[in-house]
């Protein structure tokens, strides 16, 4: 008889930690206690803090185990799991309270980092195993999909979207119903549901995070939008570089066509629905839904003109409704809990939840699920645990490559679809890229400019060439070449670029800018006027020294310098009795390696 | 699948296996699983509640779990009942028949086997 359980998790950030060792170290232990009728291992998806990965969960305690290593395990299976007491010294147990807490007490849900989150979407995730249809079940999955075919017509269904307020979690923001009501009176022989997991933010993975953890959600949410607007064959478009989560849908599908849920007559209602998966290789401009269409249908994955728009002309020339991974996740609990549990989260004109991967300058570098309306602060300081090194919080930049960035002086912002828009800024996939004073705002941008002129796909001009020019001026602003004209040449250029590109991608590419120019702008002018990079990131507009009064001579920085730049003077500072170091600018790359080996503080840079 | 009431078969043989991750129920029912409890016979305790309970069909009420000494070693094996709001019950010198009984009596019916509780000894 079962009465504990041992959760792993399998998401590809923990397995990049370790976690299948850990796994078997479990297996290996369990049976050498002789444990096996009474411990059940299950490997599930991501639970969310993936930078204190590998994490594992003892249930029923809900006892959270972090950065386990399997020497640990031996422990943890001898102490907690035969003689029941907890391994306080490897238990997660930050309640953000004051006082020291009971470690052996605190469980998942008490954390701060999960307690203020609101899990719909990741509810299944680091809870079930994603490779078991019957875990799945278990939560009352499919149960919207027979509620779906058995009691509503597809208007009905249409209806509950549409009154839930969904909105699309990919980034723009459409709401979901208003595109399926947009699809479902359109004649065709054959119409289309696609799910857009081309996720290629940088540092956005909740799409990757979902696919691994609860592949049913999404493949049930698909057939009922099939239903709903009237399409028998549904595409899942995830990219190559997700193999963990390829593998884990491919096996869900499997399963459900195996139970019957999906095929032919499901439910015995008459509606068939098919669902294959489509991988693509990796090109950012596949994740905009036309490009990504028409890789689909086997071609250079190249974006074209809207309209027609893909609800009446899309995949094939035939109507298709596009709906991102997220989306897609939160559409059968609103089924099962209806509109008005849905409506009670979030704010007016954006309902539910959303879900961000945190990264960067933070903590908690993972996965959280909040309300709508949340302040940045209370992600960043509450849940996502603060700057580490007590740093100062500078900027968040949200929406990858096509989004903008939110200041210190604008943290209480609540975050919602419409308050980040009005601040010139995006909801985007959910990328949240934290940074502090280290950061310069200009080298920022021209990080994404560099990821967005790599990925444009080139077929329309102010993209292609515009980008490129855009990045020329920042680069030219970073070497401390640039003049105050070049500023008000990025801006136009800017401008231009956003106007008249075809896709989003373009026409979102010189938001980074934008979005610097319009917060940091003295940034920019430090720069260009004093040739200064305030935060000390801007290579060539700075310059390392010794301070020959605290160098003591031993000859550290001269050992790790790898260009010979530093050599010994024949100067001796008083009190010290050997002579002191300095550096050769004109040899210097500003590496910073002498400055990091300096125990003394002698070195700084300018 | 034809019918919801296959989806429903699948479910209700399934919720008991994975209830146990959705967090304690109403009622806790915890053994003292130190060296003490263990040489006294704790395991086979833990394990005839872990049967009984969900042969009784509580599992969505009642969370079975363990823990390390309790501090009255001579008592062992005890078993302590939390429930929201009420005083814990701490039953001692367990056996799995007794534990049959305090299913039945205590965690089904709501009423505390006095005869075996800590304060009767």
């Amino acid at each position: 008889m079962i009465r504990a359980h041992v959760l792993i998790c399998g998401g590809t950030g923990c397995t990049s930690s370790g976690s299948k060792a850990v796994q078997d170290a479990f297996a290996e232990n369990i049976k050498a206690f002789g444990l096996e009728e009474e411990v059940k291992l299950v490997q599930t998806g991501c639970f969310g803090l993936c930078a204190l990965g590998p994490v594992v969960i003892v249930y029923p305690d809900g006892t959270f185990y972090s950065r386990v290593t399997p020497e640990d395990v031996k422990e943890i299976v001898s102490e907690h799991l035969f003689k029941g007491r907890v391994v306080e010294h490897l238990v997660y147990a930050d309640t953000g309270a004051e006082e020291v807490v009971d470690k052996a007490s605190v469980s998942l849900g008490d954390t701060a980092f999960y307690k203020s989150q609101k899990r719909i979407v990741l509810r299944n995730c680091g809870v079930i195993d994603p490779d078991s249809i019957d875990e799945y079940i278990a939560m009352d999955g499919y149960a919207a999909l027979g509620k779906v075919l058995t009691e509503m017509t597809p208007e009905d269904v249409i209806k509950v979207v549409s009154d839930s307020g969904l909105r699309g979690r990919g980034g723009g923001g459409f709401p979901t119903g208003r595109k399926w009501a947009l699809c479902a009176p359109n004649k065709a022989p054959q119409k289309y549901v696609v799910c857009n997991a081309d996720e290629g933010d940088p540092g956005a993975f909740m799409d990757r995070s979902i696919l691994e953890g609860d592949p049913h959600s999404v493949i049930e949410a698909m057939a009922i939008c099939g239903y709903a607007v009237g399409a028998t064959q549904g595409y899942v478009y995830v990219r190559a570089e997700y193999p963990i989560a390829v593998t884990r849908l491919q096996n869900a599908i499997a399963q459900a066509r195996e139970y019957g849920l999906l095929g032919k007559n499901i439910f015995g209602s008459g509606f068939d629905f098919e669902l294959d998966i489509r991988l693509g290789a990796g090109a950012f401009v596949c994740g905009e839904e036309t490009a990504l269409m028409t890789s689909i249908e086997g071609n250079r994955g190249e974006p074209r003109p809207r309209p027609p728009y893909p609800a009446v002309k899309g995949l094939y020339n035939s109507p298709t409704v596009e709906n991102n991974v997220e989306t897609f996740a939160n559409i059968p609990q609103i089924i099962l809990n209806g509109v008005e549990w849905f409506t009670s989260m979030g704010t007016e004109k954006s309902k539910g939840t959303k879900v961000f991967a945190l990264g960067g300058k933070i903590e908690h570098t993972g996965l959280v699920e909040i309300p709508m309306g949340t302040t940045l602060r209370e992600i960043i300081y509450d849940i996502g645990g603060g700057i580490p090194g007590g740093k100062k919080f500078k900027a968040a930049q949200t929406g990858g490559p096509s989004g903008g960035c939110i200041p210190a002086e604008l943290i209480d912002t609540e975050v919602d679809y419409d308050n980040l828009v009005s601040i010139g800024c995006m909801m985007g996939s959910g990328g949240l890229i934290v940074m502090d004073e280290d950061t310069c705002m200009v080298d920022m941008a021209k990080f994404f400019l560099e990821f967005t002129v790599d990925e444009s796909c080139g077929k329309c001009t102010p993209c292609r060439v515009g980008t490129k020019r855009l990045l020329e001026l920042l680069d030219k602003i970073t070497d401390g070449k640039g003049t105050l004209e070049d500023i008000d040449r990025l801006e136009e250029l800017c401008n231009y670029i956003k106007q008249n590109s075809l896709c989003g991608l373009g026409q979102t590419a010189p938001n980074p800018v934008l979005a610097t120019l319009h917060f940091f702008r003295d940034e920019y002018i430090a720069h260009v006027v004093d040739k200064k990079c305030p935060a000390g990131v801007c290579k060539s507009l700075l310059s390392f020294s010794i301070d020959q009064d605290k160098c003591i001579g031993c000859g550290k920085c001269a050992k790790n310098c790898p260009v010979d730049a530093i050599a010994k003077t024949d100067y001796v500072a008083p009190g010290h009795k050997l002579p002191s170091y300095a550096i050769d600018t004109v040899k210097c790359i500003k590496c910073g390696a002498c400055m990091a080996g300096c125990k003394f503080g002698a070195i700084s840079k300018k | 699948m034809k019918s919801l009431a296959e989806l429903k078969a699948i479910k209700d043989r399934m919720k008991d296996k994975v209830i146990l991750r959705e967090g304690s129920g109403d009622v806790r029912v915890v053994v003292g699983m130190a060296t003490c409890g263990i040489a006294a016979g704790a395991r086979p305790v833990l394990n005839a509640f872990v049967e009984g309970v969900t042969a009784a069909k509580l599992t969505d009420k009642v969370t079975v779990s363990q823990t390390g000494c309790i501090g009255l070693c001579q008592l062992e094996p005890i078993v302590e009942v939390h429930e929201a709001g009420k005083e814990k019950v701490t039953y001692v010198k367990m056996t799995p028949e007794k534990v049959e009984t305090v299913i039945e009596k205590h965690l089904k019916n709501g009423k505390v086997v006095t005869e075996f509780t800590v304060a009767d000894v």
